[in-house]
């Protein structure tokens, strides 16, 4: 029942916010982000005591077969927990601010919560389908009414990329329940399909497409700076940590189990494009002058070494990419944080206008800094842990397709200290001596972030155990 | 049954009411009255109906399954006279008797799901096609409105003829009407039944403005009043749809005879998804737009038709009933709309939030995302395609058309929501809202939960 209570949390009060005036919105978007996690929280500990009573199925359209069937497994829990906590850090961080038409901007942002955990804990595919569209629309209204200048032409081209891309899943979806001998979308009968590898191959597309366009890896990644631009920096966050991670959880939930040849046979083809992208994005990252685009580019490249690892398919990889989801989840959101801070005091997005923050904002910089090392994935950082992981994973794999990938290790380092040094290093200018330093409220948010990357650096064994799990399952199928 | 006779006497009798009744309102309040007798007639029936159908002289047939359609396309009715039945009166004097075409082809439609003979067949189609050439020049001052009728009454009568000749050449072949006894596909195949079968498949082609047989459907939906546009888009074709998908899935599957024409049928629901899908990205006006847009969707419903199965005819009672309640819907909005461009909806949902969100959701239906009715519409359809097997380039091709169509629908919705404008519109009664919600809270039911009508079926 807590599964349900999940998405029903963000779903009933979402409804409920369209119809509240003046602080109302944000006082029960607050709530309802701290009554999520308060869930998750109560569902982690019952993972942990008795992992498989957190399913609940009922029948939702029988003529069909299909399931309204949700259930939390080790990466799911991890992955709802993720999404609790990015919508507890928005709505803390973005307290102070009032935006026009709020009830919308509240209402909408918690309905894609009640979309991003629904994927998150679909066990039928079309279930499933279901949600990763209901997750969508939300987002694409909030990046259309509060986005920066572009904003409506840029979204646009965000949601018809990600709604062709799903569509083709949806096509996947049919010819894998119309091979099932039930006639049933459940997780269960499509693991155990056991299809002919030919067939295996040219559904491998059909499925991967949809989620390659979601996390974006090259070369379906040419909505997603020009988006994460646009967008109102609080959606950016929720597009950048939480709702990239839905290709991947796709990837790792629904197509490696189901289609286990066909993922087999176009490992290298996705590797190579995954590694080409991380290469690719890390250079544009380095020239960028733009703060947003300089992260959302980065993003690019973090995303592309976490494809690679799980198509490496070893338990160390698929650890460590589903402990990286969660920290790379943090790490971007508190980037983020930070940009929408110096952003609504300054109004700038250009590098090249910013300079000395750290002498008018030090409490600022310290967590910048810190933020931006865990960016990097220096020992003793949450991102450490998973890189390495990784990394060993793909070394395993190729050798020489991991040297390739660690190339990007350095260039992260390039592009992220050459971001430190121009923003908050140097001489200020006239712009940005006026910078105050942090409120009350975005220090809360941004300890809550250097918490976590602190205690998963220094202490993963958690998060490991907690999605250990899944890595078994994924590989015993594999 | 019933609702054949209530729909059929009905027109008849608001042809007299029109005589001794000059208050518009009260005819338009008698017609919902009617149509309503038709809809709760039509249900008894289904209820009661025993066993799987009954056959009435061997020329018509009630079934569940008929009985469900008829069902669907009058409620679809009721909804349009609730919601577009005020702008009857604007489109000339004579209400009472635009009221009784629409029934006569409601009662032709009634026909269409049920017919067992080929007479029959042709019959529904004349029924369902001469009301609709008066209706389209209903407007006789308007010079748009007389093209439209004109152009459609001479290529109706043609394909009419077509009709006819393909009806005589299989009559030639088999030496029956009747739908159930043609037994085509058991022996060897006549050179007159696949002539027939072709000419067959281009006139009902016609009717459903599939390419290339589309060419009048932008002119007639652009020149006919758009209240009658609205009508003619969404029952009207789908009530051509029915009587294509009996006719075919009835008489011409079974042994080899379905591949002589499959082939033809899909490089037609091919080209209509293509053509329909493209062409209505350039549409500046919105009525336009919505014109192209139903050739688009007429593409999704051969799927059905290609598809010969029990998912299809599902899928088409779901098809029938989510296009219909969206697109009346969007009708219904597009008339309080005074600028039927685009830049005509810019900044609506501002002035007027119902209004826009109302259009909002039937255009998500259109564009099948879930959630709303639409989206299981066009799985259904696409699923009963690939359960067929052979036809996975045209999934595909629909679904890449399906994606093409949110450009045009969410023209619209940015139009409302993300542009400013000051959009002139007209009057709207709490009635009318009301209607509106009913709209809204049906596409949403059907979106989540498509066993309420399925479990009919």
């Amino acid at each position: 029942m807590l599964t349900v209570l999940l998405i029903l949390i963000p779903l009933v009060t979402g409804l409920l916010t369209f119809g509240l005036k003046g602080s109302g919105p944000k006082v029960l978007g607050l709530i309802s982000s701290l009554a999520s996690l308060a869930v998750v929280l109560g569902a982690l500990f019952q993972f942990r005591a008795a992992p498989d009573t957190l399913h609940f199925a009922v029948n939702w359209i029988p003529q069909l077969g299909s399931q309204f069937n949700v259930g939390l497994d080790g990466m799911g829990v991890m992955l709802c927990l993720l999404t609790a906590i990015a919508f507890l850090l928005v709505f803390i961080t973005i307290f102070n601010r009032t935006y026009e038409n709020q009830s919308s901007f509240y209402g909408l942002m918690l309905l894609s919560q009640a979309g991003l955990v629904g994927v998150f804990t679909a066990y039928d595919a079309l279930l499933f389908y279901v949600f990763w569209e209901l997750a969508l629309i939300p987002v694409y209204f909030l990046c259309s009414m509060w986005g920066g200048e572009k904003r409506v032409p840029v979204t646009f081209k965000f949601f018809v990329y990600t709604f062709a891309g799903s569509l083709l899943m949806l096509v996947g979806i049919i010819y894998l329940y119309l091979q099932s001998p039930d006639r049933s979308f459940s997780y269960a009968t499509f693991t155990s399909l056991n299809l002919p590898v030919k067939e295996q191959s040219w559904l491998f597309w059909l499925l991967f497409v949809a989620f390659a366009i979601k996390m974006p890896i090259f070369p379906f990644h040419t909505w997603q700076p020009d988006t994460y631009e646009q967008s109102p920096t609080p959606v950016t966050m929720i597009l950048s940590g939480v709702m990239v991670k839905m290709g991947l959880f796709g990837v790792i939930r629904w197509l490696l189990p189901v289609l286990p040849q066909g993922a087999f046979m176009w490992a290298d083809v996705v590797m190579v494009l995954s590694v080409i992208g991380i290469i690719y994005a890390s250079c544009i990252a380095i020239v960028q002058t733009d703060f947003k685009r300089l992260i959302a580019y980065s993003s690019i490249a973090h995303i592309g070494l976490m494809c690679a690892a799980i198509f490496a398919n070893n338990e160390q990889s698929l650890q460590g990419i589903q402990v990286q989801m969660f920290n790379h989840g943090i790490n971007i959101i508190g980037l983020w944080i930070v940009v929408e801070i110096i952003q609504s005091r300054l109004n700038v997005k250009n590098m090249d206008e910013l300079g000395g923050i750290a002498q008018v904002a030090p409490r600022l910089s310290i967590f910048l800094v810190i933020i931006s090392l865990a960016n990097i994935a220096l020992p003793l950082t949450n991102g450490f842990v998973g890189e390495f992981l990784m990394f060993s994973g793909l070394f395993q794999y190729n050798m020489w397709l991991m040297g390739v990938a660690g190339l990007g290790i350095i260039l992260a380092a390039v592009y992220t200290l050459n971001m430190l040094q121009k923003v908050i290093f140097g001489e200020s200018n006239a712009l940005t001596a006026t910078t105050t330093d942090l409120q009350n409220s975005e220090v809360l948010a941004l300890s809550l972030i250097v918490v976590v990357i602190l205690a998963l650096g220094v202490y993963p064994k958690p998060m490991l155990d907690l999605v250990s799990s899944t890595t078994e399952l994924v590989n015993k199928v594999f | 049954m019933n609702s054949l006779i209530s729909t059929a006497l009905s027109g008849v009798v608001l042809m007299f009411v029109g005589l001794f009744v000059s208050n518009r309102q009260r005819i338009k309040y008698f017609a919902i009255a009617l149509v309503l007798v038709a809809f709760v007639a039509n249900l008894l029936e289904l209820s009661t109906l025993q066993g799987g159908s009954q056959t009435l002289f061997g020329m018509l047939e009630v079934s569940k399954f008929g009985l469900l359609f008829n069902a669907v396309m009058l409620g679809a009715t009721l909804l349009y006279f609730l919601l577009c039945g005020s702008e009857f009166e604007k489109v000339g004097e004579h209400v009472a008797d635009y009221f009784a075409l629409i029934f006569f082809i409601l009662s032709g439609i009634m026909l269409a799901s049920g017919f067992s003979s080929l007479l029959m067949l042709f019959l529904a189609i004349e029924i369902i096609s001469i009301p609709q050439y008066i209706l389209a020049g209903a407007d006789k001052k308007n010079l748009k409105s007389n093209e439209a009728s004109l152009k459609y009454f001479l290529m109706g009568s043609f394909s009419t003829g077509i009709l006819l000749m393909g009806i005589a050449l299989i009559y030639g072949a088999s030496g029956t009407f009747n739908i159930n006894e043609l037994a085509l596909g058991t022996g060897e195949l006549h050179p007159l039944t696949i002539g027939g079968i072709m000419l067959l498949i281009f006139a009902l082609a016609f009717k459903v403005s599939a390419v290339p047989f589309h060419f009048w459907t932008p002119d007639v939906y652009d020149g006919s009043p758009t209240v009658f546009t609205a009508f003619m888009a969404t029952v009207v074709k789908a009530g051509g749809f029915i009587a294509f998908l009996r006719l075919f899935h009835v008489s011409f599957t079974g042994g080899a005879i379905s591949q002589h024409w499959l082939l033809v049928l899909a490089i037609i629901a091919a080209a209509t998804l293509v053509l329909g899908n493209l062409t209505a990205v350039f549409q500046q006006s919105v009525k336009r737009m919505l014109a192209y847009s139903s050739i688009a969707q007429a593409g999704f419903m051969l799927l059905a038709v290609i598809a010969l199965n029990e998912t299809a005819t599902q899928g088409i009672i779901l098809y029938a009933a989510a296009y219909s309640v969206a697109t009346i819907g969007m009708f219904g909005v597009l008339m309080k709309v005074k600028d039927y461009t685009f830049e005509g909806f810019n900044g609506l949902a501002r002035k007027q939030p119902l209004l826009a969100l109302a259009a909002t959701i039937f255009l998500f239906s259109l564009a099948g995302i879930p959630l709303t009715a639409g989206f299981f519409a066009k799985y259904f359809v696409l699923s009963a395609v690939v359960q067929q097997g052979n036809l996975l380039w045209l999934v595909i091709l629909a679904v890449i058309c399906a994606a093409i169509s949110v450009y045009y629908y969410f023209r619209v919705i940015m139009a409302m929501y993300f542009k400013a404008g000051e959009p002139e519109v007209g009057v709207i009664t709490p009635a009318f809202r009301t209607v509106l919600i009913i709209a809204i809270i049906i596409v949403i039911v059907l979106g989540v939960y498509p066993g309420v009508l399925l479990q009919w079926a």
